[in-house]
């Protein structure tokens, strides 16, 4: 699965996306998974209520599943326009 | 309907006539313009535009379909930039065409609203001091209740 990183996720993931085998059933459990790898990680992740996600490139939400899916994206709030 | 993402400046000139060339028996057409503001000590150097290549385009024309469902529009331009634009520069823009003005209006506000905070973009400025991300407003959500 590929994991995207936009705006200063992507600055403190320190990469803009990272590719990995995960048995996450939900978004939620990947962010667990991530947080427990690494530090920056965690650093990304520390406030979910300041973080979107996209699965797939739609707006989606922590508790979505990831059953056959392929991309996950996180970001902050968008500002558009 | 004309979606452009894209680094490259854009005419507006240009564009709004080549838009409006195409409107035929259309009464209306309202276009607005983004441009990056400086900030108040007029100390910005460079916003930097991020965005989502893929999702950018079709949140964008997810948007415009919304709109021209609920509207009486003949047709959409949007064009979005991304990467490093200076002050003044012009960041976006949108055109609506529609029999009458209302729903044109209607139908651009619509589009600017949720391209403010529904289109996967992000804006960094860069000053002399520093830079820093530019966050969303509680305002821009809201904008989106009244429709």
């Amino acid at each position: 699965m590929d994991v995207l990183y936009f705006a200063w996720v992507r600055e403190r993931v320190g990469r803009p996306k990272d590719r990995i085998e995960t048995g996450a059933a939900t978004v939620r459990e990947l962010v667990n998974e991530l947080t427990l790898k690494e530090e920056r990680y965690a650093a990304a992740f520390a406030d979910l209520d300041a973080l979107r996600v996209a699965v797939d490139q739609e707006l989606s939400d922590f508790d979505a599943s990831l059953e056959n899916v392929r991309e996950v994206a996180f970001f902050p709030p968008m500002t558009g326009g | 309907m004309d979606i452009r993402v894209q680094q490259e400046p854009f005419d507006l000139g240009h564009e709004a006539s080549r838009f409006a060339a195409r409107q035929a028996g259309m009464g209306a057409i309202v276009t607005f313009t983004g441009i990056v503001r400086d900030l108040e000590d007029g100390d910005l150097e460079v916003m930097e535009i991020e965005h989502y290549p893929g999702m950018t385009e079709n949140s964008i024309r997810k948007i415009a379909d919304e709109a021209l469902s609920r509207w009486n529009i003949g047709d959409i331009l949007v064009i979005h930039r991304y990467g490093k634009l200076g002050p003044d520069e012009m960041i976006m823009m949108v055109a609506t065409s529609a029999p009458h003005r209302v729903d044109a209006f209607q139908a651009a506000e619509f589009l600017m609203d949720f391209l403010k905070s529904r289109a996967p973009f992000w804006k960094k400025e860069v000053t002399g001091g520093g830079e820093g991300w530019v966050a969303a407003k509680d305002t821009d959500e809201d904008a989106l209740d009244r429709w």
